[in-house]
C-alpha cells in the first residue's frame, strides 16, 4: 500500500534545503490551503451533481444532461453563474455580521475538513485529539447560521436560523454520543490512530450490536445535523422562503451553499472514518491472498468510495422520507434517539471491559 | 406511555422506513420517463390522444368527407374555423354544396375537441403533431382540404 507521508516528506525536505525554516513553513501552509480549498470546491461541485442525478433518478427523470457530457459541467455553469451575480445590500440590516455569516459557514466547515483522512499519509490535522476537535469545530456552523437569520432582519430568516440551532444543538448531542460509543471501542481519539486500528476489520462488524446501533443513530443525527431533507426544516421553502440564508445573493449564498454540500461529505467521511475503516482497504483476518488483493487498490479510493456510499444514503434518505415537523423533529432526538444512544454507551462500555467483541 | 408502546412504536416506525427505502430504491432503477427531445425526434411518438392540430382526414385517393355542412363552424367557440362553400347544381337539376377551403386558425384555437365531436361524417380529426411553431400569426391560418380533393362517394 503506497504511504503517501512520503510525498509529503519529499515536498518537506526541498523546501527546507533551499529556504529557511520559517519560509519553508509559510510555503507549506499555502501550498496545504491552496490544496484543501481546491478540493473543497471540486468535492462541493461534484455532490452539487450528484445530488441532482441522485435526485433526479429517484423521481424517474434523467436530471441535468444538457453541459457537457453527462450533464457534467452544469454545476461549474452554476457556479460561474454565482460567481458573477452582484451581492445585494440589504437595507436595515446588521452589516458587519450580515458579511461575516458566510464565512464563519465556510470556515467551520474547511476546518473540519482539514481534519478528515483522506489515505494513508494524506492527512492535514492529525493529533490526539481529532475527533474531539472535529467536533468542536463543525459546531461552530451554528454560529454563522444563527448570525446570518439574526443579521438579516427578517422574521422568515429568523425563524428559520433558530430552528437550525435548535435542531443542530440537540443531534450534535447524538453525534458526540456515537462518536464516544467508538472511541470507547477504539480506546483513542487521534483519527489515524482510529483508523490503522481497523486493519483487522472495520468497526462496523468488530463492535457487532452496539457498533451498528451506533452507526444507524449517527446516520440519522449526521442527515440531521447537514439541514438535509427529512430534516431540512431551517429552509421550508413553503413556510419560510430559504430560512437563514434567504436574504443573501452571489457568491455569499454560495458559501451557504458550498458549505451545506460540503457538511454532507464531512458527515458521510466520518462515517467512513470511524464506522467503515477510512482508508482501511477491507481486511479478512486469515485471508491473506485477498488482503494482498485489497492493498493494491488505493488507499484514497477506498475512502472516497466509502463516502460516497454514505453520501447515497443520505441521499436516499433525503429522497424517501417525509419531512418531520418541528416537534416531531425534537421528539425523535430527546425521546429516542439520546435515550438509545445513552443505553448503547453502557452496552459498548460491557463488551469493551469483558473483551467479548472480535 | 407505558415502555412497550413505545417499543412497539419505534419498531413499527423503523419498519415502515425500510419499506419506504425499498421502493424508492427499486424506482430508482427504474426506466426513465424523460424524453430527450430534440435527439429522438424520428423515434418520438406522442400517446394517441394528444391534440396537436386539425385536419381534414383525407383517404388515398385525396378524398374527404367534409359535405361543408358548417356545423364545425358553428360548434366552434372561437371562431377558429370558417368553411367556404359554393352551391353546384348537376345536370338532374338536384343543388349541392361543396367545399371550397376549409380554413383552420391555429393560432387561436383552444383544442376542445367540439368540431370532431360533432361532425356528423367523421370527417375531422386532431393529429398528434406538435411542431406548431412559426414566425408570424398568419401562417398558423392553415388550408385544410388539400389541392383537387373533392367529396368521397357514400358506400
Amino acid at each position: 500500500m503506497f504511504d503517501f507521508s512520503v510525498v509529503t516528506k519529499w515536498v518537506d525536505d526541498l523546501l527546507n534545503g533551499i529556504l529557511s525554516p520559517t519560509w519553508a513553513t509559510f510555503i507549506e501552509f499555502v501550498l496545504i490551503g491552496v490544496c484543501i480549498l481546491t478540493a473543497y470546491a471540486v468535492i462541493a461541485l461534484a455532490l452539487i451533481y450528484i445530488e441532482r442525478k441522485v435526485c433526479a433518478f429517484f423521481q424517474c427523470r434523467l436530471g441535468p444532461n444538457r453541459v457537457g457530457p453527462f450533464g457534467l459541467l452544469q454545476s461549474v455553469a452554476d457556479m460561474f453563474k454565482m460567481l458573477i451575480k452582484e451581492i445585494i445590500d440589504i437595507k436595515h440590516n446588521d452589516k458587519f455580521l450580515f458579511n461575516l455569516a458566510p464565512y464563519v459557514v465556510i470556515a467551520a466547515s474547511v476546518l473540519a475538513f482539514g481534519c478528515i483522512p483522506f489515505g494513508k499519509g494524506l492527512h492535514i490535522l492529525d493529533f490526539n485529539i481529532g475527533i474531539f476537535f472535529l467536533i468542536a469545530v463543525s459546531s461552530i456552523g451554528v454560529v454563522g447560521i444563527l448570525l446570518a437569520g439574526w443579521s438579516s432582519n427578517n422574521k422568515y430568516s429568523l425563524i428559520g436560523a433558530m430552528r437550525s440551532g435548535a435542531q443542530m444543538i440537540s443531534y450534535e448531542l447524538s453525534i458526540g454520543l456515537s462518536i464516544l460509543t467508538i472511541v470507547i471501542f477504539a480506546g483513542s481519539m487521534q483519527l489515524s490512530t482510529i483508523v490503522e486500528s481497523q486493519a483487522n476489520g472495520w468497526f462496523l462488524f468488530r463492535g457487532h450490536i452496539p457498533a451498528l446501533i451506533a452507526f444507524l443513530v449517527y446516520l440519522v443525527a449526521g442527515t440531521a445535523e447537514t439541514n438535509r431533507g427529512p430534516f431540512d426544516l431551517p429552509e421550508a421553502d413553503s413556510e419560510l422562503t430559504a430560512g437563514y440564508h434567504t436574504e443573501y445573493s452571489g457568491m455569499h449564498f454560495g458559501f451557504f451553499y458550498l458549505a451545506e454540500y460540503l457538511n454532507l461529505f464531512i458527515v458521510a467521511a466520518v462515517a467512513s472514518t470511524l464506522f467503515l475503516g477510512g482508508w482501511m482497504p477491507l481486511h479478512i483476518p486469515g485471508w491473506d491472498g485477498f488482503n494482498q488483493i485489497m492493498d493494491y487498490i488505493p488507499s484514497p479510493l477506498w475512502f472516497l468510495g466509502k463516502t460516497a456510499v454514505m453520501i447515497f444514503i443520505m441521499m436516499w434518505f433525503k429522497w424517501t422520507f417525509p419531512r418531520l415537523r418541528i416537534d416531531q423533529l425534537l421528539r425523535l432526538e430527546w425521546k429516542y434517539l439520546l435515550p438509545i444512544n445513552l443505553i448503547n454507551l453502557v452496552l459498548m462500555v460491557i463488551i469493551v471491559v469483558f473483551k467479548i467483541h472480535f | 406511555m407505558n415502555i412497550t408502546t413505545y417499543l412497539k412504536g419505534f419498531f413499527n416506525g423503523l419498519w415502515s422506513l425500510l419499506v419506504g427505502m425499498k421502493t424508492t430504491l427499486r424506482i430508482f432503477f427504474r426506466k426513465k420517463t424523460t424524453e430527450c427531445y430534440p435527439e429522438n425526434r424520428g423515434t418520438l411518438k406522442m400517446f394517441d390522444r394528444f391534440r396537436g392540430e386539425l385536419t381534414l382526414i383525407h383517404n388515398e385517393n385525396n378524398e374527404h368527407k367534409c359535405i361543408a355542412c358548417g356545423i364545425c363552424e358553428l360548434n366552434c367557440p372561437n371562431h377558429t374555423i370558417r368553411v367556404v362553400s359554393e352551391k353546384i347544381t348537376d345536370a338532374d337539376g338536384k343543388t349541392t354544396r361543396v367545399l371550397q377551403r376549409y380554413e383552420y386558425d391555429l393560432g387561436s384555437c383552444m383544442f376542445c375537441e367540439l368540431c370532431t365531436r360533432t361532425c356528423p361524417h367523421g370527417a375531422l380529426a386532431f393529429t398528434p403533431t406538435f411542431e406548431n411553431a412559426v414566425y408570424t400569426r398568419s401562417k398558423l391560418v392553415l388550408k385544410l382540404n388539400r389541392e383537387g380533393s373533392k367529396l368521397a362517394n357514400k358506400k
